[in-house]
């Protein structure tokens, strides 16, 4: 099959419409904006699909419930504010059980932050998607194909689990080109194929019922106990990672998402440099790859954790290598984003001095707190209009 | 092959697309290729650059620090990434804009009169003076044949089929900016009139 070049978000969004989505709901938000769009355009194009915008994210996000409930297959997207406005419906979503596909295209935070590249909503994604006990599966594409690819299979599973699966992209992902080979195409479901939980109209039937709410401590103990029992099932299955030479390196690095494919690089310039350093890219961020991790920290000297935040998945990996080697840490926030010559700088530090230099000591404020702006503003270089900025 | 090309202009001079062909050209001849925009809070006349990568193998990063290339289709573009080219590297700036030379002496520096060849080239089908908006084709003419990296016919070929629908009767003058560009640069680099 012939490629062709896709932006990340269109990409990601044609892989819905062949995973058979029938139903989008969303709202506006760089750099996220372009799956939207797409969506807003294609899907139409299909009779008895829906494409909506939404008046907001929150009611985005309930739209999405409302539809997983009556076992349509359906999904949202956004980036970092919009998804945490999110938060309440996808714990409802998660506490009643229902498949949902959620896409963050992740920007820098906190706040309203920017619209540049970022990895700062790994916690908010792996371990506080919502309110209560539960987890949603997030995946972690590095690539343009993987975007695609994950998106596709997101639905399957989301439907198998019973849970929500989100897309954990950044900025970059959505924004570049690369070449791609689109899936096969998979119809929507049959009422036939419909979930037999599905609210469908109970004529004929006796009706069903689809909630969180559970008013009784046992009873809601016990749904705890279910939903917990399948996400044991999710950690015993569907752990992903890639890896590569560390069969022999000396130091691995660990780096998820955008970042894992910019170690790629690193990793080609430390061989040819004679350094013997490998690479782990989680592909799950949740379930994580702990297991092998904790297997790994048991046959190198180091490991450095590579992420554009200020160390967050570098509480897994120091969990999983449970003191078995050194976990050191290089990043960068804001949207600001490693390049390989930074990566390798640190990679030279710690073989020489053992320790990584983070990039608070090297920047002005040299570890120093500098005090706060008086004023807050969101100027635009050269702009006449800088009260009327949107992002 | 591993080139890293920085294409970068005012918005509306065409880097962003002129960085997308090479990016379809580079991946219709079975390279590994990424494209990647700055993207931002922009505004019209302001600056917009992509950078592209184009590979015999899978691509790590798609940003980079210091480019093989520098396509500088304006001033501030020059002077922003002149000192960003790799030592031995190319910098490619549009004299038609940009009065001052290269300074580098470590980094191979054509000038190529971009906005001129555009207005030469569109003026007959336009039935005025011509326009800019071939300036970008043109500097790709340059790169490849300061480079190596494809043919022009990779180009042509690419523009062909992905040029959109209504700028179809722009696919000749295209085809000329891009051969002028590419003169420029082998008769400033001394390595003869091109082949192909």
């Amino acid at each position: 099959m012939t490629k062709d070049l896709w932006k990340g978000n269109e990409a990601m969004a044609e892989a819905a419409i062949r995973a058979g989505v029938e139903a989008y709901f969303g709202y506006p938000i760089t750099p996220q904006t372009e799956l939207l769009e797409y969506m807003a355009r294609e899907l139409p194009k299909y009779p008895g699909r829906v494409f909506l915008q939404a008046e907001s994210e929150l009611a985005a996000v309930n739209m999405v419930y409302g539809a997983a409930c009556s076992g349509v297959r359906s999904m949202s997207s956004s980036s970092s504010p919009g998804i945490s406005l999110m938060s309440e419906g996808l714990s409802y979503i998660a506490g009643t059980e229902v498949p949902a596909v959620l896409v963050d295209v992740m920007r820098g935070g906190p706040g309203l932050g920017n619209i540049q590249p970022s990895q700062s909503d790994y916690f908010q994604m792996t371990k506080s998607l919502g309110h209560g006990d539960y987890h949603a599966l997030v995946l972690a594409p590095a690539t343009v194909q993987e975007a695609v690819d994950m998106t596709y299979e997101s639905f399957a599973l989301a439907e198998k689990y019973r849970t929500v699966v989100v897309i954990l992209a950044d900025g970059a992902i959505g924004q570049m080109m690369e070449p791609v080979e689109l899936p096969p195409w998979r119809q929507p479901l049959t009422e036939a194929e419909r979930p037999d939980w599905a609210l469908r109209g109970a004529n004929g039937r006796p009706n069903r019922v689809l909630t969180s709410l559970n008013l009784t401590a046992e009873g809601l103990e016990e749904s705890n106990l279910r939903l917990q029992a399948r996400l044991a099932e999710i950690q015993q299955h569907e752990v992903r990672w890639e890896e590569e030479m560390t069969d022999d390196a000396d130091l691995v690095l660990v780096a998820f998402g955008t970042m894992g494919r910019i170690c790629k690089s690193v990793l080609r310039t430390a061989r040819r440099n004679g350094l013997k350093v490998g690479l782990l890219r989680p592909i799950t961020l949740w379930p994580f790859p702990s297991e092998r991790l904790h297997e790994l920290a048991g046959q190198v000297q180091r490991l450095l954790v590579v992420e554009m935040n200020a160390g967050q998945m570098l509480l897994d990996v120091q969990a999983a290598a449970a003191g078995r080697a050194p976990v050191h840490f290089y990043g960068r926030m804001g949207g600001m984003v490693p390049l390989p010559d930074e990566v390798e700088e640190q990679i030279e530090l710690l073989m020489r001095e053992g320790t990584t230099r983070p990039y608070a000591a090297q920047s002005s404020a040299n570890g120093k707190l500098p005090s706060l702006p008086t004023r807050v503003s969101h100027p635009v270089e050269g702009s006449r209009h800088d009260n009327i900025t949107t992002y | 092959m591993h080139e890293e090309i920085i294409i970068s202009g005012f918005g509306g001079q065409g880097a962003l697309f002129a960085g997308q062909l090479l990016a379809y050209a580079g991946m219709d001849n079975g390279k590994y290729v990424t494209w990647i925009p700055s993207y931002g809070p922009e505004m019209r006349g302001g600056t917009a650059h992509c950078t592209v990568v184009i590979s015999d193998e899978p691509i790590g990063s798609p940003m980079v620090r210091h480019p093989s290339a520098a396509l500088t289709l304006n001033l501030p573009s020059m002077e922003k990434y002149q000192p960003l080219v790799k030592a031995g590297g190319l910098l490619l700036y549009n004299s038609s804009l940009v009065q001052s030379q290269a300074t580098r002496a470590d980094i191979r520096a054509v000038g190529v009169p971009a906005n001129a060849i555009s207005q030469e080239e569109t003026a007959v089908l336009l039935g005025t003076h011509g326009d800019a908006r071939l300036a970008n084709v043109s500097m790709l003419g340059a790169l490849i044949e300061a480079t190596g990296l494809l043919t022009l016919e990779h180009l042509e070929n690419a523009l062909a089929a992905h040029l959109p629908e209504r700028h179809r009767r722009w696919l000749g003058p295209n085809g000329l900016a891009l051969r002028r560009g590419a003169a420029i640069a082998a008769e400033a680099l001394g390595a003869g009139v091109p082949t192909s």
